[in-house]
């Protein structure tokens, strides 16, 4: 790997927290993705967070159309993709401006002094020019005339003015891999790729890079750059790639598929932030069969059909879709089909903040239907980690005969980490109930172990028979009205989903295991939640951790877990969903945590909270200077 | 794969009844269509367990637990999505909805126009008894302006709509009507729209002896039938009437009514029914022949040969571990040095 080492002088880090922030058409994003591969290429670990605005171009250069892309890269274990920002790379005024709240003490702005011009700074909502007002006293503030550099690199080509103005992301590009020493030939390599149909974008693209790279050679910017120290502990031999929540979910359905010996289906309707699910398996439809269906309800009604023909069948959606599903679920929990329903949770009620991630939708799944209807519900904890809890979903579903909902979410789908490819036989062999055998075949008589009906595909011959979703005679499954028989169907069916906590795997704790305070999460805060506890454990704080996958049913280890210690504290991005569960059923009284502000949780926020919570510190603990942490 | 006849399997219609006793009311129209579903069945040379007969809510819905095959009992409205799901998956299955007017037309609209536009090869048959019967009686969509149900005591305000002509519009390639007493045309019409590859779209006037007895008995009864409705022949003259004394014109795009004298030339502005023709204004225009005005038009409206949208759902398989890798994965070692793989080596110039 060849670095650019023509700086003066070369600083070593350990990470880095750096976000680029433009208007929504300035292809931030896409400047993310490729410092972000490129990191993780040189064999950094990687967590970004991508923050648009729900509209495609929301008004150029006002705070509504700010588009960020947060990356996290470095050394050691990168859990999240940060706190608070080292770097920022702003375009416009209006990018400084929404991004002010989250800078370090400190930090180094690169600024596109270009873009602040008056018209551009009264959008932004700024009454002065802030590069002239001293409110950025504190912060390491460097001025790029980004625009007319971009200029002067592509010279009287034959692109428009706009077109030109549209290179500028590449000059911020190229000037980001010199500041930072990263590899370049990956992103010269994908220029040729995406723009080699069109010269003479190839052309300005290319040059925008070089010249990018090139200010920063000639000293204009700072006279350091820094490098990401070597990694003390590799990630292990493998085959790695950098992977989205969405499309590990996608791959996650593929693989299980796969091991489960079963054609795939996905019946969907777009919805963000959901929809690369669908995206990404429509692009694979050599491997299953994907329907965009008319709406919400057609792509669930779709799958329990593949399902009842003996497909694995799953339906992907965020919350307004996930409500429409609802009757659909119920027909799956009636009939007793194997089905995943996957819920990227997004802010809500109702459309809600539709880009923004929220874990707001935990209630709904566990118990937002009509009539008693158990669902198993488990949760992703991290964008790679989506990949197996599809999995799992798909072997509940399939060892349990039962829909099974996957709560992922925005922040989850969206964001992006490092993730060791699997080869296909390390993932487990899923097995399934269909049945051929017409001797004795009834279509509810049970799996003694697993209370799973037989799965009888349409097309079987001598096993003809009709569900659908009027209550069911036990055994038999004929359409029963008997007061008895609802009464134990109905009991046969919360039973089957409390048997999948026999396959629940012990419930692992993290920290310090004498503490007095348990952290228990569930899905997309693993991440920060660790990174805290890390935090203080290594400031000799005691605290503890364990994270929830299995939310229905919980893990049969749970209770007395909870047990051991003074005090659990649950943080959500919600108002208390799951803390509310733990206490209906447990009777503990947990501490709730809560935000509910469209964006994740800071490791920050959970140390300070931990740290105020007395039975924390009512243990020994050194001293140490919390203050500086929030 | 696609559906396949086995050739004669020796099936009889008894062979595709249940064992379980239809629960409709004595005299309702839905025991004529299980008869001739029942009877189309066994025409088709496949064995009983490649037939799913797929439901919504309602009267019509209950028919899956009255055939002998795979059957599904959805929720209402929605039959026509479980149906795609199963076909899509499964196109060696022969799929049929049994479905209503408050089904398809009213809570299941949407799922109607986009099934019936992408055509995949299932069979829709749509009960049409103008009335919701299992709830005991309220308007459905296409209860006629001005009639006094339950929940329309003072005569239904709605414009009702014709369930044809939505099938029409949304693209059906398979298009039919026919009443629930005319069994001989029942017949013919289950076994076009069985033989049709694609989605077809059957709807059948029934009689709801209790909660709407009669409503078609200006079109049904033998004394008056054949002065109301005139039954579509394909390249044919639309000539009704007991004496066969009467034929439809066309002047501009209105249909109108002529003498005719049996036997004599055909006039140069009747219209000429034809099945086949691709663009659908000819069907569409039948669909809107009401009584009566005009008499309305029984048996095939349209049947046009377009692509089968399961046609389109065959995965192939291959490396799924290939997909995995993508084109930007690279390798480790123990060490961590680091490797790239495959295309992305190559050095960085221009293809």
């Amino acid at each position: 790997m060849t670095a650019i080492q023509t700086a003066r002088t070369v600083e070593e880090v350990d990470t880095v927290v750096i976000r680029f922030a433009g208007d929504s058409g300035d292809g931030m994003q896409l400047v993310g993705d490729q410092f972000t591969s490129t990191s993780a290429l040189m064999g950094d670990d990687v967590a970004t967070l991508p923050d648009y605005p729900s509209e495609i171009r929301a008004p150029a250069g006002t705070i509504g159309g700010v588009s960020g892309f947060q990356v996290c890269f470095g050394t050691s274990d990168v859990f999240t993709p940060g706190d608070s920002l080292d770097f920022l790379v702003a375009m416009n005024p209006a990018a400084l401006r929404a991004n002010m709240p989250y800078l370090k003490p400190g930090a180094t702005l690169i600024l596109n002094e270009d873009s602040f011009i008056s018209r551009n700074i009264e959008k932004a909502g700024y009454t002065a020019n802030p590069l002239e007002t001293g409110e950025l006293v504190g912060y390491r503030v460097l001025r790029v005339p980004m625009v007319q550099a971009t200029q002067e690199a592509l010279g009287a080509g034959g692109l428009s003015a706009k077109q030109v103005d549209r290179c500028k992301n590449f000059f911020a590009l190229g000037l980001s891999y010199w500041l930072f020493n990263r590899d370049i030939k990956q992103t010269q390599r994908w220029i040729i790729k995406k723009f080699g149909n069109k010269p003479d974008v190839l052309d300005a693209n290319q040059r925008a890079f070089e010249a990018g790279l090139q200010y920063g050679k000639d000293g204009k910017l700072v006279d350091r750059t820094y490098a990401t120290r070597a990694k003390v502990t590799p990630r292990g031999a493998g085959v790695y790639r950098q992977v989205s929540g969405n499309t590990a979910t996608a791959y996650g359905l593929l693989a299980a598929a796969k091991r489960a010996n079963l054609p795939l289906f996905l019946g969907s309707y777009p919805i963000t932030p959901a929809t690369d699910i669908m995206q990404v398996l429509q692009q694979n439809r050599d491997f299953c069969n994907v329907l965009q269906a008319e709406d919400e309800i057609a792509g669930i009604g779709s799958a329990i059909g593949a399902a009842f023909g003996g497909a694995l069948a799953a339906t992907s959606t965020s919350g307004p879709g996930f409500s429409l599903k609802i009757e659909f679920m119920n027909l799956a929990v009636m009939t007793e089909l194997p089905l995943v329903i996957i819920d990227v949770q997004r802010a809500g009620p109702s459309t809600g903040l539709p880009t923004k991630t929220e874990q707001s939708d935990l209630m709904q799944a566990m118990f937002g239907r009509h009539g008693e209807s158990p669902i198993a519900v488990i949760a992703a904890s991290s964008p790679r980690d989506c990949f197996d809890a599809t999995i799992e979903a798909a072997r509940i579903a399939l060892e349990y005969m039962t829909p099974v909902v996957l709560l992922t979410d925005g922040y989850l789908g969206n964001g992006s980490e490092v993730w060791r490819v699997p080869e296909l036989d390390e993932l487990p062999v899923l097995k399934t109930h269909l049945v051929t055998n017409p001797e004795g075949f009834k279509p509810y008589s049970r799996d003694s172990k697993t209370l799973a009906r037989p799965w009888a595909a349409v097309g079987t011959p001598g096993l003809e028979h009709r569900i659908g979703g009027l209550e069911k005679e036990d055994g038999s499954g004929a359409i029963s009205h008997s007061a008895a028989n609802h009464q134990k169907m109905t009991d046969l069916r919360a039973a089957k989903i409390q048997r999948i906590a026999q396959d629940i795997p012990k419930t692992e704790v993290i920290g310090d295991p004498d503490a007095n305070v348990l952290v228990l999460g569930w899905g997309s805060t693993r991440g920060v939640i660790e990174q805290a506890v890390g935090h203080l454990n290594a400031r000799g704080v005691p605290v503890a951790a364990a994270h929830l996958r299995h939310i229905n049913p919980l893990p049969s280890d749970l209770e007395a877990l909870m047990r051991k210690y003074k005090r659990v504290l649950v943080p959500e991005i919600n108002c208390g969903q799951l803390a509310y569960h733990l206490r209906a059923k447990y009777l503990i009284n947990v501490e709730q945590f809560n935000k509910m502000q469209g964006q994740p949780f800071r490791a920050d926020e959970i140390e300070a909270k931990i740290v105020s919570m007395p039975e924390t510190l009512s243990k020994p603990v050194a001293a140490a200077n919390y203050g500086a942490l929030s | 794969m696609t559906v396949v006849p086995t050739a004669n399997l020796g099936l009889k219609r008894q062979d595709f009844l249940s064992n379980i006793d239809p629960k409709w009311c004595a005299g309702c129209g839905c025991y004529s269509v299980l008869r001739w579903l029942t009877g189309t069945f066994p025409t088709m040379g496949l064995p009983r367990e490649k037939f799913a007969v797929i439901s919504g809510i309602g009267c019509s819905s209950r028919t899956p637990y009255y055939v002998d095959t795979y059957g599904f009992h959805t929720v209402h409205g929605r039959a026509m999505t479980v149906a795609t799901g199963l076909k899509l998956s499964r196109p060696d299955l022969s799929v049929w909805v049994m479905t209503g007017d408050g089904d398809a037309m009213s809570i299941g609209g949407n799922h109607f126009i986009h099934m019936i536009r992408r055509n995949p090869n299932i069979k829709v048959v749509l009960f049409n008894n103008q009335i919701y019967g299992l709830t005991k009686g309220q308007a459905s969509p296409t209860t006629a302006k001005g009639k006094k149900t339950k929940s329309t005591p003072y005569g239904s305000i709605d414009p009702p709509l014709r369930p044809l002509s939505m099938a029409i519009a949304a693209g059906a390639t398979f298009a039919a009507r026919v009443a629930d007493t005319d069994g001989q045309l029942m017949a013919d019409v289950l076994q076009q729209a069985a033989d049709h590859r694609g989605a077809a779209f059957v709807e059948v006037l029934l009689n709801c002896v209790i909660f709407n007895d009669g409503t078609f008995n200006h079109l049904t009864d033998k004394a008056v039938k054949q002065d109301t409705t005139v039954q579509l022949r394909d390249k044919e003259p639309l000539i009704f009437g007991n004496a066969k004394d009467r034929i439809v014109t066309i002047d501009g795009f209105r249909p109108q009514v002529e003498a005719y004298t049996p036997g004599a030339p055909i006039p140069a502005n009747a219209l000429i029914h034809d099945v086949a023709v691709e663009d659908s204004s000819l069907a569409f225009l039948l669909s809107n022949m009401e009584h009566p005005d005009l008499p309305v038009p029984v048996g095939v409206f349209r049947r046009v040969a377009q692509t089968v949208y399961d046609d389109h759902y065959a995965p192939k398989g291959g490396d799924l571990a290939r997909v995995f890798r993508g084109p930007e994965a690279w390798v480790e070692d123990a060490q961590g040095q680091i490797s790239l793989l495959g295309a992305q080596a190559a050095p960085a110039t221009a293809a």
